[in-house]
């Protein structure tokens, strides 16, 4: 066995319902006290592969390792895991208190422990004023503290989430993001997430695992999923508003690389490439919308002038959709800066920020 | 246990990368006679078994001779099959005077069944419909006294009801049954047709009437239509229960249009002869093929009728 | 114009005129019949009537003479273990096969379809198959003494004494398909996030069935106990295939008495006072259970 420095060592882990292939020997490590998203649109596996880590699920092939023991053919209590479930999963018929300590009355713990770990539990997420209510009796974000309560007495290594804020409205998830983070923070524990809010992924994540179709796209910090999404469906799935995408093709100019669009050409120097861009290649010119400017006085590396076909105001920024090449192409712009619909602007890109994928493979280039 | 699980374990390894293959890995090890699983199919089996028992019982001595009954068990298979007591059961079986057998009895709850099931569907389904989306002052109190009512034991009601009927000039004849079931069957299916339409988009009712359409244009262009599922429970809930009914059948009308069940009873139970208990089960099978038939052609829609019934309010 | 607003609109007796027709045989059902027709037979209860219905009242003449008859105090007393056990057997037995069949098991809907295709059958044929399989002679009692234990008794129908126990044999095997069938929807309506959280949890199978499932499915216990019970009070056709009543009295049940009182004996009275006695028992069942279920409901809005 190797030394313990991850805290969930997944190896080459299938699950198959039938034929159909869930999750594709999938590898993942998790460090000790890292807060791990596993982000995806609904039936990329990602709830199912939390299962597995839970023990929920069997896997149908691979092994699972949480704090380096193999804990593959273990029970889910005995994997020293808490769990909190989207639909809160509290046992109705029993006070918040039960709730907390029913897993633990079951463990036979002595008494004394059990009213201790309820008590912190309580306190670190205030929920002390609950104790002797029932679950009909408390509201959404309350049952989710309980929820995450019954984690916590549990005094595990490991806290999965399958899509805790899911059912709460938009304020409420902002405020137990917030919580949530706040515990982590508190706790160090490891924490495996799933959600399919790319903000609550951004937000939370010290790591973002993408999923789709049963594989893992791209596992890497928030920041670098943003900047550079290994391929078209990343980047399509992180950002709001998404992605700007245009068709193009890549041509070789006096020795350097630069993008054809209908009838104007972005130099393509600055982009960092994985490989020696071909010449003649289809494809796929992706840049985010706050990554155009309509700056016109600043000496940007691609600029030409768009006119403006609609406007759509969001509070603080301003989304404006022109034309480049004949594609449509939305910016993002402060609103006190905003044209109005009509007006020819100056828009301008560095193709440093760009991403730039394959029309065959849909990967970044 | 482990050599199911290395099978398993094996095969992961060899594409498997080498850091780790020794201890678990794959699935769980599970075995196909596990205790547990002989613990549940066994009870499942078992209770099967009591379960088909009666029918296994019924139709082994409707095929045997009388001869053989006399001798033999009722378990035991038929050493010589014989379709003399259907064949009699059918047609010559005697109940009282006549001696024509159940087919006047089925032919009977023939002539019951269809009109009732058909009047009591119809009236129901319009009910409910106007229960859902044309309420009006009073229809809710109506409503529940209604489903109270399908509590009140039918002996409370029997009698007064024969008199209506004599009053109205149609006891003892079918038109009078038809009325009885019509009225017995309204509280459930009410109630079905009530929730159903309830379920139905409210937007789809408005935007039918902000296009001009009313009560009726409703109910027949929009409602029936998109319900033909929940008008099959509404049939297999009425087929079985009135084909299988037998109070009404025998106090509302005259023994030559008894319905089967009644007749069942009459030929099986009577005292003078000798029993025939072959032409009796004959007799008792052929009774319960229709709802039979029904039960096992109609599968999850008779399963969603009983859930219907219980979702009560 | 909001037609399903439960906020009362003014009484104008032509607005929505076609619902109102087409509720005229409901209201004529729940008005003439539910309402009327028990109310008819309350008040002759207390009259003298014979032959025929006769507005002559005798107070509570009936009744005395009712709770004086041994026949009506057997069907009382028949009713009342035949009533416990099958509250009993029904729920346990059929809480425990939808328990089984719910563990995810192969064959899931053959099962199934054979607990309850008892239930779609006739009263009658239930009856008449469990006669003949109880007939002492050629039936259990006879294989088995055939088998060569001679002194083998098995023989419900005719024995007075346990008589309403092989009614109940036939009554469960028609009947626990029903509750199975509900308990297996309730069992399926429950979150599966509960049993995935008491797993982790670490709380056996029996334990989460005893202090969780159990718990939270008090509704479809209600409404199962609430469809068996009144099926109970009715129980009329099942007795009279099986036994007629017999040996003697001794299966007698109070819906047969109102019957034969009514239409054999002709001896009105009695029948209108026992079946008055019976709709006392449904009330004494069914009135809290629609206080709380209803009660509640408007309370909650």
């Amino acid at each position: 066995m190797e030394a313990v420095n991850n805290s969930v060592e997944l190896r080459r882990v299938s699950l198959n319902f039938g034929s159909v292939e869930v999750l594709r020997t999938l590898d993942l490590d998790v460090a000790e006290g890292e807060f791990l998203v596993l982000l995806g649109p609904s039936g990329c596996g990602k709830s199912t592969l939390l299962n597995c880590v839970a023990g929920l699920l069997d896997v149908s092939a691979g092994q699972i390792f949480i704090k380096g023991r193999n804990v593959t053919w273990e029970e889910p209590k005995d994997r020293g895991i808490g769990m909190v479930f989207q639909s809160y999963a509290l046992y109705p018929q029993m006070t918040v208190e039960g709730n907390l300590s029913f897993g633990l009355k079951n463990a036979r713990l002595p008494r004394e422990e059990i009213a201790n770990r309820v008590a912190r539990a309580a306190d670190i997420l205030q929920i002390k004023p609950l104790l002797q209510r029932r679950p009909s009796e408390l509201s959404g974000g309350q049952r989710q503290r309980v929820a995450i309560g019954r984690a916590l007495v549990r005094d595990v290594d490991v806290f999965l989430f399958d899509e805790p804020l899911s059912n709460l409205d938009a304020k409420l998830r902002a405020e137990l993001r917030v919580e949530i983070k706040r515990l982590h923070q508190q706790l160090a524990n490891t924490m495996i997430y799933v959600t399919h809010d790319q903000i609550e992924a951004m937000t939370l994540a010290d790591r973002i695992a993408v999923m789709r179709g049963g594989v893992i796209q791209q596992l890497d910090r928030p920041q670098n999923i943003y900047n550079r999404p290994v391929n078209r469906f990343v980047a399509g799935f992180i950002g709001s508003p998404g992605m700007n995408f245009l068709d193009g093709r890549m041509e070789i100019e006096g020795g350097k690389p630069v993008l054809r669009l209908a009838d104007c050409a972005v130099p393509l120097d600055r982009y960092g490439f994985a490989d020696a861009p071909a010449d003649g290649r289809d494809v796929v010119f992706g840049i985010r919308p706050e990554h155009v400017s309509a700056n016109s006085g600043m000496d940007w590396p691609f600029s030409a002038s768009a006119s403006v076909e609609v406007v759509e105001p969001m509070g603080s920024d301003t989304l404006v959709w022109t034309r480049v090449g004949g594609q449509p192409l939305a910016v993002r712009l402060p609103t006190e800066r905003a044209p109005e619909e009509g007006d020819t602007i100056s828009i301008g890109f560095d193709p440093m920020n760009a991403s730039i994928f394959g029309t065959d493979d849909d990967s970044r280039l | 246990m482990a050599n199911v699980a290395s099978i398993n374990t094996t095969a992961a390894a060899f594409d498997a990368v080498a850091d780790r293959v020794e201890g678990p890995a794959g699935p769980r090890p599970r075995r196909v006679l596990s205790r547990r699983n002989i613990l549940l199919y066994g009870t499942l089996i078992l209770v099967s078994a009591y379960y088909l028992l009666p029918l296994y019982v019924m139709i082994v001595t409707s095929l045997k001779g009388m001869p053989e009954i006399r001798i033999g068990n009722v378990f035991a298979p038929p050493l010589e099959i014989t379709f003399e007591p259907w064949v009699k059961a059918w047609a010559t079986a005697c109940t009282g005077l006549n001696c024509d057998g159940l087919s006047r009895g089925f032919w009977n709850s023939v002539r019951i069944t269809v009109p009732s099931v058909l009047l009591s569907i119809l009236i129901a389904s319009v009910n409910g419909y106007a229960l859902a989306n044309w309420r009006f002052r009073g229809s809710e109190m109506f409503f529940t006294i209604l489903i109270v009512g399908a509590f009140i034991p039918y002996q409370v009601m029997i009698y007064p009801i024969v008199i209506l009927l004599r009053e109205m000039g149609i006891y003892g004849t079918l038109t009078g049954l038809v009325i009885v079931h019509t009225i017995f069957g309204m509280p459930i299916l009410t109630l079905l047709f009530r929730n159903y339409f309830t379920s139905v988009p409210e937007e789809l009712f408005k935007a039918a009437r902000v296009d001009g359409a009313g009560f009726w244009g409703i109910y027949f262009k929009i409602m029936m239509p998109m319900s033909l599922p929940i008008f099959v429970v509404a049939i297999i809930i009425q087929v079985t229960g009135i084909w299988n009914d037998f109070l009404f059948g025998v106090v509302y009308t005259r023994p030559e249009s008894y319905p089967m069940t009644v007749q069942l009873n009459n030929i099986v139970n009577s005292v003078q002869g000798v029993k025939e208990y072959n032409v009796n089960m004959a007799a008792t099978l052929l009774t319960g093929l229709v709802p039979l038939i029904v039960y096992f052609l109609s599968g999850k829609l008779f399963v969603r009728g009983i859930a219907a019934g219980a979702v009560k309010g | 114009m909001s037609t399903r607003s439960d906020d009362r609109p003014p009484f104008r007796p032509f607005r929505n005129l076609n619902a109102k027709i087409a509720s005229v045989p409901m209201i004529l059902t729940t008005m003439v019949v539910f309402v009327g027709g028990t109310f008819w037979t309350v008040l002759y209860s207390f009259t003298k009537s014979g032959l025929l219905p006769r507005l002559e009242f005798v107070g509570l003449a009936q009744y005395e003479r009712l709770w004086g008859t041994n026949r009506w105090l057997i069907a009382i007393e028949n009713l009342f273990i035949f009533g416990i056990c099958m509250l009993v057997f029904s729920m346990v037995i059929g809480f425990v096969l939808a328990a089984l069949l719910d563990q995810k098991i192969r064959f899931e809907n053959t099962f199934r379809s054979i607990i309850l295709f008892p239930y779609a059958l006739s009263f009658i044929v239930t009856g008449l198959v469990w006669q003949w399989i109880l007939n002492p002679q050629f039936g259990v009692q006879g294989v088995v003494r055939n088998l060569g234990w001679t002194s083998f008794t098995f023989d419900p129908l005719y024995n007075a004494d346990i008589v309403i126990y092989g009614i109940l044999i036939a009554a469960l095997w028609q009947g626990t398909g029903l509750v199975m069938c509900l308990m297996l929807a309730g069992l399926r309506g429950i979150d599966e996030d509960i049993w995935k959280a008491a797993r982790v949890d670490g709380i056996p199978a029996w334990k989460t069935y005893v202090f969780i499932v159990i718990p939270m499915m008090r509704p479809v216990f209600v409404t199962a106990i609430v469809l068996i019970a009144s099926g109970i009070v009715r129980v009329y056709d099942l007795v009279v295939a099986q036994t007629s009543g017999g040996p003697g009295i001794a299966s007698e049940v109070p819906a047969k008495y109102v019957y034969d009182m009514m239409f054999s004996s002709q001896n009105l009275g009695q029948g209108f006072a026992a079946s008055t006695m019976m709709l006392l028992s449904v009330a004494i069942v069914i009135i809290p259970w629609a206080y709380l279920e209803f009660g509640r409901r408007r309370r909650h809005g």
